[in-house]
């Protein structure tokens, strides 16, 4: 039979823990909100560049680009090879006890390596927990970045990441970016969504927001008069696209990652609960238990004595 | 009256939404007026005051960087920088174009003229919108 006084030490410890994880609830929930306002109201402008892109690349013949001296730098961009090697920016969390965020990005990574048969697939990872799990694949990886997450998401990492995507592409080391990640959907739902970062598609892509898609097809029959060349113009926005995808990608995950860590920590709480309720129970039962067989001898001992 | 949209978005988030009747917007190569029906147009927005007049009155905020797309029906403006004149820094502006325009005056061979020029337009504009409350 347990021992009464370990039951009431497991409970102590279990209540402990639910005191723990009920705070770090608390905390997401907090940092969620401000994630979450960040993550939508990154939207708007992502959408509308993208729109902004698309109509001016499909404007644009890149054979004529290239001519121009100043839009050889970014015709290299816009060019398009057979997808031979292909660059996979994967952002997960660096912090844990998010239940299955990082570690399904991760499975998405492996999917999609296994999708590819015959490419070279590089990773550029973002958070400690995805490089973790790659960091005895060297060969695989391309790039890490550690400290994209902290008290919001540092824009100077989505910068320098579109540094190196643009020089990997220009120089031809790699055919095509991808960009994996965990979309923002709602509190209780987060999935991993891949975006294709380059070579830019000029069709609207299904995961515009509305109102890109709206203003795409606005542009479709707009004759543009452009207050530039052509060529300064796209020498701009195209870096600034990758930036702003990229950070958007990181707004998206960062609110995703506090929605599961909170949905985790939610979930951690309620079992400790359920753990220390059926605790309790055994504890009671056993004390029960402890006093009947108390009553037993001393009524069985008043018998004895009588007869 | 005919009017059109006018959206003013930075990275950060979507700063101003507004039905207008007209609108100035500071382009990279100098002021644009546009009024409803304007033929669809892409440039690069220089940094400068955004005004606007709609039919509940008008208003001016300060925009700096970025691009700027005139659609039918529409404008939309994808600023580096966008702050209403009460939401401007003014020391900061201040410092930044003391700072900038130290640089112009370095004749240092390893500072980028064209760059401290335009921190320092960028700082002064900033600066004009604020004071001309």
């Amino acid at each position: 039979m347990p021992n009464l006084l370990d039951i009431r030490r497991r409970i102590r410890s279990v209540k402990n823990t639910r005191q723990i994880t009920k705070a770090m609830k608390m905390v997401s929930a907090a940092k969620l909100r401000r994630a979450q306002e960040q993550a939508l109201a990154a939207r708007p402008y992502a959408a509308q560049l993208r729109a902004l892109l698309q109509d001016m690349v499909a404007r644009t013949d890149l054979a004529t680009l290239g001519e121009d001296p100043a839009g050889q730098a970014v015709s290299r961009l816009l060019v398009r090879r057979p997808e031979k090697r292909i660059l996979l920016i994967t952002i997960g969390s660096d912090k844990g006890l998010a239940g299955a965020f990082s570690a399904q990005v991760i499975k998405a990574a492996l999917t999609f390596m296994a999708e590819h048969p015959g490419t070279e697939v590089k990773l550029e990872l973002v958070g400690r927990r995805v490089r973790d799990h790659f960091r005895r694949q060297p060969e695989l990886i391309a790039g890490q970045y550690l400290n994209a997450f902290g008290r919001t998401v540092d824009y100077g990492v989505a910068r320098e990441i579109a540094a190196d995507v643009i020089h990997r592409y220009s120089t031809g080391e790699t055919d095509a970016v991808y960009l994996l990640g965990n979309e923002f959907k709602s509190v209780i739902q987060q999935r991993v969504v891949l975006h294709q970062l380059l070579p830019f598609s000029a069709s609207p892509a299904k995961e515009s927001a509305k109102g890109g898609q709206a203003a795409g097809q606005e542009a479709a029959q707009a004759d543009y008069l452009l207050e530039e060349p052509p060529a300064e113009l796209l020498s701009e926005l195209v870096p600034r696209y990758l930036q702003v995808q990229i950070y958007r990608s990181l707004l998206e995950s960062f609110a995703a990652e506090h929605a599961a860590r909170m949905n985790a920590m939610d979930s951690a709480s309620r079992n400790a609960g359920d753990l220390i309720d059926s605790l309790t129970l055994t504890m009671n039962r056993v004390r029960q238990a402890a006093i009947t067989k108390e009553i037993i001898e001393i009524v069985s001992g008043a018998a004895a004595l009588e007869s | 009256m005919s009017s059109f949209d006018l959206e003013v978005a930075t990275p950060e988030k979507l700063v101003l939404r507004r039905t207008v009747t007209s609108a100035q917007i500071p382009a990279e190569s100098g002021y644009i007026g546009v009024l409803p029906g304007h033929a669809p147009l892409i440039g690069r927005l220089g940094a400068g005051e955004l005004s606007f007049e709609s039919e509940q009155g008008g208003e001016r905020l300060f925009v700096g960087g970025g691009f700027l797309q005139v659609l039918p029906g529409r404008a939309v403006l994808l600023a580096d920088i966008a702050e209403f004149p009460n939401e401007i820094n003014v020391e900061q502006a201040q410092r930044d174009l003391d700072a900038a325009q130290a640089l112009e005056r370095s004749h240092d061979p390893n500072t980028d003229f064209t760059a401290a020029v335009r921190a320092a337009r960028f700082a002064q504009a900033r600066l004009d919108v604020a004071a001309r409350k």
